[in-house]
Order: C-alpha cells, then structure tokens, then sequence
C-alpha cells in the first residue's frame, strides 16, 4: 500500500513546475466569471472568452486577465461586468487604457474577490445547514441521472427520483459539451443524450432541489461534470449554485477524450481546489477504464489511477471526506465466481480509502437489450455496494444499453436499490472472510500489480508514460490533443486572486 | 379466424393464445382512475381480456401501469421479408487467410464515432487489438490496417483520413441516438462523402445498438451490424465484399 501511494505521490509530484508557472484559457475565464463576468455579447459568445480572448489576441494574457479588467473597472469606476460588456461591444481596448495605481487596483480586485468567496462560503454553510437539519446522506447513497436533453424536463424527472428516494441528481450534459471551449449562456432545452451544463441550469436544478428537499426532510445532492475544456469554469459556476459534487477526474480528458495533457492537469489543479473551498464533493472516473478493457485483467489500472487521482486531488486541498474516487462493476457475467472477484475489487478500494465516499459504478459493458438480465445484474451490483458499505452507488438501469432513462427505468432501479440495501443491511457485520482464501488474496494480486505499474510510471515520467500508451492502452502525447494552444506561461507580474487566497485558506504551500 | 400454418401470434402458454405484457408510464394518479385510462389505452391499441396486473406511484403525477392482455392480431410469416448481411462468418485466422489468397493485399479500414457522438464502446469492440468476448478486434488481423479515429471526429476529417490512406473501408459507429441523432449524422456522412465521390470508391459500414442491416441499407451503406455483431461479422463481410468487387 505504502509503495503505491508513495509513486502516486512521486508522480503527482513531479507535475508541480506546471501548476506553478502556467495558466490556460479556461482558468482565466474562471477567474472572470469570480469576479462577477456573465451572460454572453455579440453572436452570443460568452463574455468570459470574450475577454480573454481579446486578451490573448493582444498578447496581454501572461499578467492574468484578473489585472486587466480590474485595471480598467479602476479606470472607468464600473465593475468587471460593464468593463466586460464594453469589450465585447469593442467600445474599449484593455491593454491601451492608462495604467492605474497598483495598489489601488490590487485593492479593488481584493474587495471584489472577497465578496465572491464569501458568497462561496455561504453557499458551503448553507449546505452544512440542510446537512444538520435532515441528517447525513445514506451510505451507499442513492445517485440516479436525468438525461432529457431538457432542463425543464430534467426537473420533473429529477423530482419524482428524489421523492422515490434518490439522494443524489445529476444532470448529464449533452454529449459534445466536453470539447467546447467555452461554456454556454442561459438556460437550454436541447442536447444529445443531456443538455448543456450552464450556470442557469444549475439554478433551475438547485431551486427545484431544495424544494423537494424541504418536503421531503431530506437534503438531495445536485451534481455535474466539471471535465473537458472548461473544468474551472464549470467547478464555479457549480460552487456559486450550491453543486453539491461535480465529477472531477484529473486524467479522463487526457485518455477519454483527447485533451492536451499539460491542459488536463492545469485545469483539474484549479478546477479541484475551487470545488476543495466551496466543500464540494468530487468524483473520479475510473469506471471508464474497464468499459473497453477487461475489468479482470486491468482491475490494477483502477486501482492505480484511484491513487494519482488521491495524489492530485491532495494537492489542491481537497479532503479525503470528499474524494469519492470510482470504481466500476464489470466483470463479465459469464465468469465463474465474478462476484467474488468483484467483492474483492470492492473490498480493496474501500480498504485503500476508508474515509473517501467511494463513487460505485454499476454494469455497463454487459448490460444488453435485455432488460430482466440486466435488472438482475444491477441488483447483484447493489448487494455488493450495500455489503461493502461504499459510499455513493451509482445506479444501474435495465435499459442502459437501450437509452437514456425513461421515468419508469429510474424508478425500478431505485425500487430495486432500496430493497436489496434493506434487505442486506448490515450482513457484513455478521461474515466474515477467509484471511487467506482467494478475496484477499485477489485484492492483494491487484494491489500489488498497480503499485508495480505506479513505481514503473514515476521511474520514466507521467508524460513518457501517458505518450507510450500505458493507461488504458492510449497513447497521449504531451504536445497533441484538444486545447493545448490554451496553455501559456505565467508571466512574473501575474495574478489569480482566487488562486491566492484559496490556497492560502486551504493551507496549501 | 383463418387457421394457417404460417400464421404468427404470441405465445403465453398456449398456442396462439395471443398473450403480451406490456410496461409503461402515464401522467395520472395512482388510483382506479388512473388505471382505468391504462386499460383503456389498451383497449384503444385493440387488444382484448386486459389484466392492469400491476400498478406503481411514480409521483409527481405519473403512474407505471404493468399489463397482460390478449392481442386479436397475427402476422402471415410466409410474407416476412429481412435484409440480412448473407456473406458467412469467418474466424481471423480464416479470415486473414482468405484475404491473402483471395486479394493478396492487406485491407485498410478506417473507423470513427463520428460527429456527435462520443461513446467508443462500439467502434472498439471491433477494431481495438483485444476486441469484446473473445473475438479479437481489427487491428490483431494480419491482413488489415485498421485506424481507428476515436469519438467525435467530424465527417469531413474521417473522408479526408479514408481519401489519404486509399482506404477499403469505412467503420462508422453511432452509439447516441437521441432524438434520432444516429440518422442525421449517418446521413450526413454518406451526402458526404457522395459529394466527394468517395462512395463508390470503399465500403461503408455502419454500426451500433440501434442500427439493422436494413436500415443501413436504406440510408446508403453497405452494410450494418447491431447489437451482437462481432469484428469477426464484420471483417467476413469486409473480406468477401471486397474479393467480389474485385472479380466484378
């Protein structure tokens, strides 16, 4: 375990030259949107990239776009939003307005960044509230996903889980929203398979939530996908509508999706720490290591990016209460005895992890067109998420091969849940294992393949690794992939507020 | 009714007793109400001796009705038509043998999720090295050059790709089918890619849960493969399509 840990951290260690001396397009259009920058200009283009854009064309990004605008909003007496708007109606040039005092503007951009994350700790307290007043989430907790392509019909759907007893909503987005390099405006009603993470949409969603929550005496969590192109700015927008969690996977884009690696990493850095001080919950995506490889053989490659993803998620602060790390149930049916593989793949996460709410994710790979098969796997999947206590299982619906969830899918899939953890309960306090039969010893096997896999991965370097192909068979090149032009050096001047005081009110060095 | 040996008609447990199940949702109260209009609903589809077998609040308004009832319909099966993929099924070994013999020139294919679509489920289970339940995926057979471009790649980028590797074959997966997503893009890749004139050119496949033989087959393409198709369907397919081509 120790020798695990003790690569994962070496590997984690050896990216800090680029969390400290570079930014990207998107964690400066995060740093607008804190500093009170929203709604969208000419053709609709969000006014965030409207600025940085502008910036950037000007060759003035290096200083942080936080300098610029609060410079400007000094110079104008307005706020960023006006200074903004007035970019985006080129009314104004940024880097030509004469340059103000600095301690004035230092101090202006103090006062604005404060006001945002006292809103933040707010949205945190008021959390916290529910939490006291309708008691802690239930272990495992009941996650279901709305995915109409509609807001509006989201929240109806969202609404009916929450009252059959689900504890945690999220809200797909729709499927392309992962390579926009900008995130839209407003509230929407289209989308593939979700609709669009926005900042309106989170409002709509939380409105209904805490409705519901009050109603029903229990707090409902609200979830979203802070990956992609936009992780900062996505990690705000949630922490400024009280997201409850926000998937939060510091390698996912790089594999899954072809983002630049170096781009990757930088945006989960500051993605991370904002959901760290608004007390948001992340969750990692190590389910998707076993959807296209086999959940037998390659069991250690969740196990070891469970780890790079504790090592990073360190780094920016976030506590172990709020990593929940993932894991998947995978394995081929057809297997003689998967059950006792899969306790043992269970087992070991939650041994690794005692106090992370570990993300369960359910069947995917062998979930077919039919559906009563596919509701029995889900159900042998919640026994093991109840037996082994994890922390949020994500559920299983019978017609996950078929299409996103019908109202009547969710519901037996929570009716399914609700029985089978009842039904359990606390088994587990009445068995006991076999110290030396095959689930320890599996677990051991895994446990010992990744920390191989991690040492041999710090030896050579995460970037030689990632180029080589050595996580889920894809190769990524430190130079390829989306977004990398969005990666820049800082210059010495450079500011992020929020940067600052957030890591100086997290305890980071 | 007419007695036919071709007649079809479901079966519970008894012949021809015409017994069916059915599970859905309506926007009514869990109440006698409510299960009034789910068995009217039925009666309204034509089916007779309707049994609302089960009922559950779904709340916020909506009700899941579970029902058994009797259909008055049947099918003729001498008047089933099917558009099926006809070439036989191969093993790789079979396979790369075939084409050596038979074309004498490795195959390239080029695969993609294109537009949209972002999930590679589908795309790698035939062309990854290690393929899906035991049957390896394209780039493991001697006899092809298989590329596979991943999620999301536009139309324009996978026809350019095909152009400059003189490719054989095009794999296109749509997993995502909201809303009929699935369609547009199929069809916009083949407008596509007959603008270019590139169709005549390769093979266009398609596949994906929702994807028949026969809907490829409307849509443009050469063939399609559904749910249970595996690279070894797939590459049989590719290999004595393209061997009949030649001898054409």
């Amino acid at each position: 375990m120790e020798r695990a840990r003790n690569a994962a951290a070496r590997i984690a260690d050896s990216i800090d030259w680029l969390f400290r001396d570079f930014s990207s397009v998107t964690i400066e259009r995060t740093v607008l949107r804190l500093l009170g920058i929203d709604g969208a200009g000419k053709n609709g283009k969000p006014l965030p990239n409207v600025v940085v854009d502008h910036l950037a064309e000007l060759q003035a990004l290096k200083r942080g776009a936080a300098w610029w605008v609060t410079n400007a909003a000094v110079a104008r007496d307005v706020d960023p939003q006006e200074v903004a708007e007035m970019v985006g109606w080129d009314e104004i040039d940024l880097t030509t307005i004469p340059v103000q005092d600095n301690a004035l503007v230092l101090r202006r951009m103090e006062e604005i960044a404060e006001r945002t994350l006292a809103h933040l700790r707010l949205q945190r307290a008021r959390r916290e509230e529910y939490l006291q007043k309708f008691g802690a989430r239930r272990r495992p907790a009941i996650y279901v996903i709305v995915a109409t392509g509609n807001i509006h019909e989201d929240v109806i759907q969202a609404r009916a889980a929450a009252r059959e007893g689900a504890d945690i909503i999220a809200v797909i987005r729709s499927t392309a929203q992962s390579l926009l390099d900008y995130v839209p405006y407003g509230a929407t009603t289209v989308g593939f398979g979700g609709t669009y993470a926005t900042q309106e949409n989170f409002r709509i969603m939380r409105t209904a939530l805490d409705e519901v929550s009050e109603e029903e005496r229990r707090y409902i969590w609200l979830t979203n996908y802070a990956s992609g192109l936009c992780m900062p700015e996505i990690s705000a927008m949630g922490a400024l509508e009280r997201l409850d969690m926000m998937l939060n996977d510091a390698m996912y884009g790089i594999l899954f999706r072809d983002i630049n690696p170096r781009r990757t990493l930088l945006d989960q850095y500051f993605s991370r720490m904002i959901n760290a001080y608004a007390g948001v919950e992340i969750q990692t995506g190590e389910d998707n290591y076993l959807t296209t490889a086999d959940a037998v053989e390659k069991a250690y490659t969740v196990t070891a990016s469970q780890l790079i993803n504790e090592q990073f998620a360190i780094k920016s602060g976030i506590k172990p209460e709020k990593m929940g790390l993932g894991h998947a149930f995978e394995i081929n049916p057809d297997l003689p005895d998967s059950l006792s593989y899969e306790l043992a793949h269970a087992l070991l996460t939650r041994t690794l992890f005692p106090a992370a709410p570990v993300k369960y994710m359910p069947p995917t790979k062998f979930a077919s067109g039919n559906i009563f098969f596919t509701h029995l796997l889900d159900a042998m999947f919640n026994f093991v998420g109840q037996l082994t206590g994890q922390g949020v299982q994500l559920l299983g619906m019978m017609t996950e091969a078929i299409h996103t969830p019908h109202l009547v899918d969710r519901s037996l899939a929570i009716e399914n849940a609700q029985y089978i953890f009842r039904a359990v309960g606390n088994l587990a306090e009445h068995i006991q294992l076999e110290p030396d039969g095959f689930i320890p010893r599996r677990a051991n096997d895994v446990l010992a393949q990744a920390a191989d896999f991690l040492e041999g991965v710090a030896d050579e370097g995460l970037f030689i690794a990632l180029g080589k192909g050595e996580f889920a068979d894809i190769k990524r090149c430190e130079t390829g992939g989306k977004g990398q032009m969005g990666v820049f050096p800082k210059d010495d001047d450079y500011i992020n507020p929020f940067l600052t005081k957030m890591k100086r009110e997290l305890g980071l060095s | 009714m007419k007695i036919s040996k071709n007649i079809i008609r479901p079966y519970g447990d008894t012949a021809n007793d015409g017994k069916m199940q059915f599970s859905f949702s309506l926007p009514v109260p869990a109440s006698e109400y409510g299960k009034e209009a789910a068995r009217l609903l039925l009666k309204q589809m034509g089916l007779q001796d309707i049994e609302v077998c089960g009922m559950r609040d779904l709340h916020e308004g909506f009700t899941h009705f579970i029902a058994y009832a009797t259909t008055t319909v049947s099918i003729d099966g001498s008047r089933i038509r099917v558009k099926v993929v006809e070439t036989p099924v191969m093993d790789m070994a079979a396979t790369d043998e075939y084409i050596s013999q038979h074309i004498g020139r490795p195959l390239t294919v080029i695969g993609a999720c294109i537009e949209s679509d972002a999930h590679t489920v589908g795309i790698d289970a035939i062309m990854n090295m290690k393929g899906y339940n035991h049957r390896y995926g394209l780039e493991r057979y001697r006899m092809f050059n298989a590329i596979n471009l991943g999620a999301q790649v536009p139309s324009e980028t996978l026809l350019a790709r095909a152009r400059c590797e003189n490719a054989d074959a095009i794999l296109v997966s749509q997993v995502v089918t909201q809303k009929n997503i699935h369609i547009k893009n199929l069809t916009h890749l083949i407008e596509l890619a007959e603008a270019e004139g590139l169709r005549g050119k390769m093979l266009f496949i398609c596949g994906g849960p929702r994807i028949t033989h026969e809907l490829a087959i409307e849509l443009g393409y050469d063939a399609g493969f559904g749910t249970g198709s595996y690279a070894t369907d797939v590459a049989s397919f590719i290999a004595i399509t393209i061997d009949e081509r030649i001898e054409n």
